[in-house]
């Protein structure tokens, strides 16, 4: 590009010579310039406006073009990737603590039939009638043939059932693939694995939902996609809790008793290693639950987690043990239990009207089970520091348990708290819960006083528990419930290098009417722990309405009948534990040997 | 010199659009293989789930229960008790197999309990 001169020499002095002001020249100039300037500017512009233009236009063509192809195409899964094992099973399946299978699914088929492509609707219904004797020939035809185009016949089919019914060969007969939940160990943990369903059906596939213990609780989890593939592995262990329930059913049996519950537990991190309750079901046909009379009489109810008993004796290891750790009393201090104790209008007796008294030592209170001992100790601590003791081990709360049942099973607790109340708790009456309450509370002593929270869950994260009391009173209180079985009112619970501990519960159970108690009616409870120089397991065993009859008098007492029982369910299922037995170390008398 | 790139490219383009062909086809098989495989992986995993749970049917702690006692007098078994577990020095080291005694010595020995 030239660059024209502003002032061409020529020009000014052409300009000069005629007279005229030669800065007209260059500011003619000048504005030649700039119109220049501005045109090249301006035509730039207009060429980057138009390459945007363009730009955005391909680039919204682009999009929406594929737009319209997305919503235009077929679905259709991707063929190249790999498939898992998701696509097949619907709900995960559920294990044990060791990978034994306790739930899983398996695949089967619905019959279903669409009565206008039948042939020989008469001769069809005749056939499938004689295939499954639930079904009514009769109303299997009237429903053939009533003008409905589509009806369900049989929910799941064995794949002998599936032959048979190929074999009828009427073409209105359908199949339709299902995917059944099965429990291959029957009745085994029934109440924990509750049961499972269909939900929303279709020809192609139903839904399978819980309906009942861990299965509902957890539905979320064993449905998620993402997880499926992944079994739930729960805390309990298939051998002990097949050992549990043998020897509970036929304790139950030997004591006469109408239902029985038991839970073992690990005290540090609170997993449920076994939780019977009887009787009980099969999963595989949950019965319908009962309509009339007392549901608590159904198999389907679980006592050890629903069933909310007044425990009894069991609670007076709290109290004393809180006496303790406040400082009150220590093991040896004397304590009135002259009875009968009255307070106000009540009278508060011994066991058989027995007399421990005048002064029994802490310890004895817990070995002699004195309920006069207790309701004085109880008097110490007062109503509201018990209460939040009570509180502080779970007794007022429902179990944070993963059973849809759980929530649901709150503790009976009274409403006002005088001193009555106060002495009554101390020693398990007029405040009830479930045996899986009284495990968790005897955890918590057994673990050194660290509050411990029930779970299902093998390995799961839980959050530390708070101690309620310290090291120290919780060995003594370990120590006072060995007292128990080596010279107490459970002597029959000593299982030879278990060192078991534990405290006997007899409760009578309250009439219907809520007047009194029924004075033949009890709940035995025996609550355990062992190893008791080591705490680690914790064993909750209740008998429902037992009697042992070898004696010349009926006994009803939890040392007669729950502590036996509880005895056989630690000698069988400790060595599946991997406990070693331990020889108990007999304090060596001292021997003075004199030379001659 | 035109002519010579002409010619070339034509010859080019035929042989792509052969590759592309041969390509398309080998593409396709590949799917249906790959889809009958997954078909086959389906009724594998199905076949392995119905054995599973077979396998966890028949080892039921129920009926190995009743197994063990219609067999007892074959097998003898009987519940794990606490008194079977044992010490490792309750084992027998092996021994090794002594020389024969060919001079036999008389020994004159002292339990040291004896003299405390």
């Amino acid at each position: 590009m030239t660059r024209t001169p502003l002032r061409p020499l020529a020009r000014i002095l052409q300009a000069r010579a005629a007279g005229e002001n030669p800065d007209v020249i260059e500011r003619e100039n000048l504005r030649v310039r700039h119109e220049e300037i501005q045109d090249r500017a301006r035509s730039r512009a207009e060429g980057r406006l138009l390459f945007m233009g363009v730009v955005f236009f391909a680039a919204f063509a682009l999009i929406g073009a594929r737009m319209g192809v997305l919503s235009a195409s077929q679905p259709e899964e991707p063929k190249i990737a790999a498939s898992g094992a998701q696509i097949l099973a619907q709900r995960a399946d559920i294990t044990d603590r060791n990978g034994r299978v306790l739930a899983t699914n398996m695949l089967t088929h619905a019959l279903y039939a669409q009565p206008r492509d039948m042939v020989d609707p008469k001769g069809t219904a005749a056939k499938l009638a004689k295939i499954f004797p639930d079904l009514n020939a009769d109303t299997l035809e009237r429903r053939f043939t009533d003008g409905r185009s589509f009806l369900w016949v049989k929910k799941v089919l064995s794949p002998e059932q599936l032959q048979a019914v190929h074999e009828i060969g009427d073409p209105g007969l359908y199949f339709g693939p299902r995917e059944m939940r099965l429990y291959p160990n029957g009745k085994l943990a029934a109440h924990v694995l509750g049961g499972a369903s269909f939900g929303a059906e279709g020809v192609n596939s139903a839904e399978v939902i819980g309906t009942a213990g861990i299965e509902k609780a957890m539905d979320a989890r064993l449905r998620d996609p993402a997880q499926g593939d992944q079994p739930l592995a729960l805390s309990i262990d298939l051998t002990v809790q097949a050992a549990v329930e043998e020897v509970l059913s036929a304790g139950m049996i030997m004591m006469n008793a109408k239902g029985a519950a038991a839970v073992l537990m690990d005290v540090k991190t609170g997993e449920i290693l076994a939780l019977a309750s009887l009787p009980d079901f099969d999963p595989n046909d949950r019965p319908q639950p009962l309509l009339i009379g007392d549901p608590g009489d159904s198999p389907l109810f679980n006592r050890a987690v629903q069933g909310v008993y007044e425990l009894g004796s069991t609670f007076k290891i709290f109290a004393i043990a809180q006496a303790l750790e406040l400082g009150l009393v220590n093991p040896e201090t004397l304590v009135d239990a002259n009875a009968p104790m009255y307070w106000g209008k009540f009278k508060i007796n011994e066991f058989e009207g027995h007399n421990y008294g005048p002064k029994l030592s802490v310890t004895d209170i817990i070995t002699k089970s004195s309920n006069v001992g207790t309701a004085h100790v109880a008097l110490m601590i007062g109503g509201l520091r018990q209460q939040a003791f009570l509180k502080s081990l779970g007794m007022f709360d429902a179990t944070p348990v993963e059973l849809i049942e759980a929530p649901g099973a709150r503790p009976i607790i009274p409403k006002r708290w005088p001193d009555i109340v106060t002495i009554t708790a101390s020693y398990g009456h007029g405040v009830a819960a479930s045996p899986l309450h009284l495990a968790a509370a005897y955890a918590t002593i057994a673990n050194g006083g660290i509050t411990v929270k029930p779970t299902l869950l093998h390995n799961a994260p839980h959050a530390p528990g708070i101690r309620v009391i310290s090291q120290t009173v919780a060995t003594q209180a370990v120590g006072m419930l060995r007292n128990v079985v080596t010279k107490g009112t459970a002597s029959m619970g000593d299982v030879p290098g278990y060192a078991v501990g534990g405290k006997t519960g007899t409760a009578e159970k309250p009439r219907r009417n809520g007047r009194g108690y029924i004075k033949d009616k009890v709940v035995n409870t025996f609550a355990s722990v062992f190893p008791t120089n080591n705490p680690q397991y914790v064993l909750i065993v209740t008998l429902d309405e037992p009697v042992e009859t070898t004696g010349p008098k009926p006994r009803r007492t939890a040392g007669w009948t729950a502590v036996p029982v509880a005895a056989e369910v630690i000698r069988r299922a400790a060595p599946l534990l991997g406990l070693r037995p331990e020889v108990e170390v007999v304090p060596a008398q001292a021997i003075t040997v004199s030379a001659n | 010199m035109r002519p010579v790139i002409f010619i070339v490219a034509a010859v080019a383009v035929m042989g792509l659009a052969f590759w592309a062909y041969r390509e398309n086809y080998a593409t396709q098989v590949a799917l249906k293989d790959v889809s009958r495989l997954q078909a086959e992986i389906a009724d594998l995993r199905e076949a392995l789930a119905v054995q599973r749970a077979e396998w966890a049917y028949l080892n039921r702690p129920a009926r190995l229960r009743e197994l063990t006692d219609a067999n007892f007098d074959r097998l003898g078994l009987l519940p794990l008790e606490p008194g079977q577990f044992g010490q490792i020095g309750q084992v027998a080291y092996p021994t090794a197999d002594l020389p024969k005694i060919t001079s036999p010595v008389d020994v004159i020995g002292t339990r040291e309990e004896a003299f405390p």
